[in-house]
């Protein structure tokens, strides 16, 4: 159930929002897409979904092209949330969950399933409008979840939600691979694409300038952070052939460097000038590689 | 899943949902009532003006002649009216109107040829129906004086005021006779008022329907899952079902509250709106018409309420369909009178107007069967370029949000549709 998607292009006018996308998504695999707003993940989902269609270039899932013959093994929570106002939660799932070509009383032990996990089975003859916007969303992710899709859409599913919601969606999420289905996400915050993927892509206008594992990525960044907190004034460090970036912290400082040798230089420079608290060597977080390569800071 | 499996759980929930949907019941409620009152017209008129609703009027005579005739006339023209003779003076009779011991007062005299002449007081002049049967009255009065003062023959004057006869033939053949015709007109009106009434109704149902998914972005959802056309014409096939439903139900309301009311108007009602002797080509013409009306104006109300992001914005986006509408009953109207005028004739062709208006030409009049054909035709080829664009305006509104919505939408639209651009 590997999901491809090979040179794929979409234009709207003179206006290119996706550029010569190319990825392969393996199957149970959890994939991050991070860019700023205006990138093109939703018009990317939308192609990946068969919403619309790719200008340029094929996206196929297992084979097929994207269409409404397995819609039944699609979920989707689109970036804007949208659900019936109007309707109780119970009427809303059964029908959306009819649509995914589920019966009503495998839609109505699901639903008890999901509710209870998310401790609000009360909510079950609620009017959505009478909710909270947490629970709005809970609701939502059950919507896109509840006839146990193979392949999981979810765009910015944690935004707007507070860190113990975060924390039962994301389990949730876990889960949802656990079960085996392929999940697809973007999201603002780089520590939950950290925590979740396993590959990534970032995007920016419409191009993909950094795609692969999270491992690779890091390692093919190269650049490392050095944390040196110490006694003594250790700003002499940014003149250091090999230092990219200096950041003064009230204990010391924290420092990007080209590469790991560049860190034993720094190690045997300050040893012998002081006491040193700290001295560590890190992996580049997503957020610097994210800065490194889009220029600016997402948030 | 097999789409047609979709179709029907969408056409169930719009359905049902809007079914049991507040303001639906209360329209359905309100129209029931408005219905049954109707039917019982006469019984509240009588409720709030009560038996005793004679009217006193008081009369001066001058003459000493006229009163009594004049008294008689009136009561029989209209028997709530009660006559008195006045003695008092002026003054007294016009006191006795202000304390409104008398709805009225009317004096008499006679002019220099010896004829009736009155005044009428009254309070305000709003009741012309007295004064109108006072003029009658005083006018036969008239014409009997005037008989005998030139000993005139009775019978003379009655061949004078006996109306003349006039016999209306049609010529061509089949063509309808002035009593068919007047048949026809009341159940063509009835008919193209229904079709009138369920466009705008349900048309605005559809596009608010439309709105609400859209602006609630549960659209995005739905069309993940199911294709925007069978979604579409899901939709559009749900509220017709609820049409049916809802105009069932005030048909045979007003059915039962007319014959539970007066057994005797049934009858007089459905010959008024021509029920008793109902062509079948006109019904079958009328079934016809009516669902392909209905199907043009409901794909324009899905397409345009594709494009609205707020739903607020519903309302206006429909308005120039509904002014198609209005101007096609306007039409219809006229036509009813003149079905043969040329741009009666004309605009029956237009494939907006024709539900309604060859529907008046194909009621009225016998018109060649070749003509109501092209008319079909055009109609048809309109609801299928209709559905075919209206589908892909569709499939890309639904998924465009912007900040005010315009016709100038329906260009982005299309081109969010489509593969190439």
């Amino acid at each position: 159930m590997t999901l491809v998607l090979d040179h794929i292009t979409k234009r709207f006018g003179t206006f290119t929002a996706v550029d010569q996308l190319s990825l392969e998504i393996p199957e149970k695999d959890i994939f991050g897409f991070l860019g700023a707003n205006g990138a093109g993940k939703t018009t990317t989902f939308r192609m990946i979904l068969g919403l619309l269609r790719p200008t340029e270039g094929k996206i196929t899932w297992n084979g097929n092209a994207p269409g409404y013959d397995h819609s039944h093994l699609i979920g989707y929570l689109p970036e804007e949330r949208g659900l019936y106002p109007k309707l109780t939660v119970k009427d809303q799932l059964i029908y959306l969950g009819q649509l995914r070509g589920m019966k009503k009383n495998e839609v109505l032990s699901q639903l008890d399933q999901w509710l209870e996990r998310f401790k609000i089975p009360e909510y079950i003859d609620k009017k959505v409008e009478e909710l909270s916007k947490g629970n709005q969303q809970k609701i939502q992710f059950i919507s896109a979840v509840i006839h146990k899709p193979k392949l999981l859409i979810l765009d910015e599913p944690f935004s707007g939600l507070d860190p113990v919601n975060v924390e039962m969606l994301k389990n949730a999420v876990l889960e949802m691979k656990e079960r085996g289905t392929t999940i697809v996400f973007s999201s603002h915050r780089m520590e939950h694409v950290e925590e979740l993927c396993e590959h990534l892509c970032i995007l920016q206008q419409g191009k993909p300038v950094v795609h692969g594992s999270l491992k690779q990525i890091k390692r093919d960044f190269g650049k490392k952070n050095v944390i040196v907190h110490a006694d003594f004034d250790v700003a002499f460090l940014q003149d250091i052939p090999g230092v990219t970036r200096f950041r003064k912290v009230p204990e010391g400082c924290e420092l990007q460097v080209e590469n790991e040798g560049v860190s034993q230089t720094i190690f045997k420079e300050i040893s012998g000038k002081g006491f040193v608290r700290t001295f560590d060597l890190e992996e580049p977080s997503l957020n610097d590689i994210f800065i490194e390569k889009v220029g600016a800071s997402y948030e | 899943m097999h789409p047609m499996n979709k179709f029907f759980i969408i056409l169930k929930h719009t359905y049902f949902s809007q079914l049991k949907s507040k303001s639906f019941i209360i329209m359905t409620v309100i129209s029931l009532i408005f219905i049954v009152g109707l039917a019982n017209i006469q019984n509240i008129v009588e409720l709030f003006t009560g038996d005793d609703r004679t009217e006193q009027l008081a009369v001066i005579d001058e003459t000493g002649e006229i009163a009594a005739p004049l008294i008689n006339t009136m009561e029989s023209l209209d028997e709530d009216l009660e006559l008195k003779l006045f003695e008092g003076s002026l003054d007294e009779g016009k006191e006795l109107v202000q304390s409104g011991d008398y709805l009225a007062l009317i004096t008499i005299e006679t002019d220099e040829e010896m004829l009736p002449k009155a005044s009428y007081y009254a309070l305000d002049l709003s009741n012309n129906r007295i004064t109108n049967q006072l003029e009658q009255a005083l006018s036969q009065i008239k014409t009997g004086i005037i008989t005998e003062q030139e000993g005139l023959d009775q019978e003379v004057i009655n061949k004078m005021f006996t109306p003349v006869p006039i016999e209306r033939i049609a010529l061509k053949e089949n063509a309808k006779t002035e009593e068919e015709l007047n048949q026809a007109r009341g159940l063509v009106y009835f008919m193209i008022f229904l079709i009138y009434f369920a466009v705008i109704m349900y048309g605005s149902m559809i596009a608010n329907q439309v709105a609400i998914e859209k602006s609630s972005r549960v659209m995005e959802i739905i069309v993940s899952s199911v294709s925007p056309i069978t979604q579409m014409f899901a939709k559009i096939t749900g509220v017709a079902l609820l049409g049916l439903t809802q105009f069932g139900l005030i048909i045979i309301t007003g059915y039962l509250s007319l014959k539970m009311n007066q057994s005797e108007m049934v009858g007089g009602f459905f010959e008024y709106f021509g029920f008793g002797d109902i062509p079948v080509a006109t019904i079958i013409y009328g079934v016809v018409f009516f669902i392909l009306g209905y199907l043009l104006y409901a794909m324009l109300a899905a397409m345009l309420g594709s494009l609205v992001t707020r739903i607020e914005d519903a309302q206006q986006v429909i308005t120039p369909m509904i002014m198609l509408i209005v101007a096609a009953f306007m039409i219809a109207v006229f036509g009813l009178n003149e079905p043969d005028s040329s741009f009666v004739v004309a605009t029956s062709f237009i494939p907006f107007f024709t539900p309604i208006i060859m529907f008046v030409r194909v009621g009225m009049l016998d018109i060649p069967l070749w003509e109501v054909a092209l008319s079909i035709g055009l109609l048809m080829a309109t609801i299928f370029f209709f559905a075919w664009i209206g589908a892909r305006v569709y499939k890309g509104g639904v998924l465009m949000y912007g900040r005010s919505t315009s016709l100038k939408d329906l260009k982005k639209a299309l081109q969010m549709s489509k593969k190439d651009v």
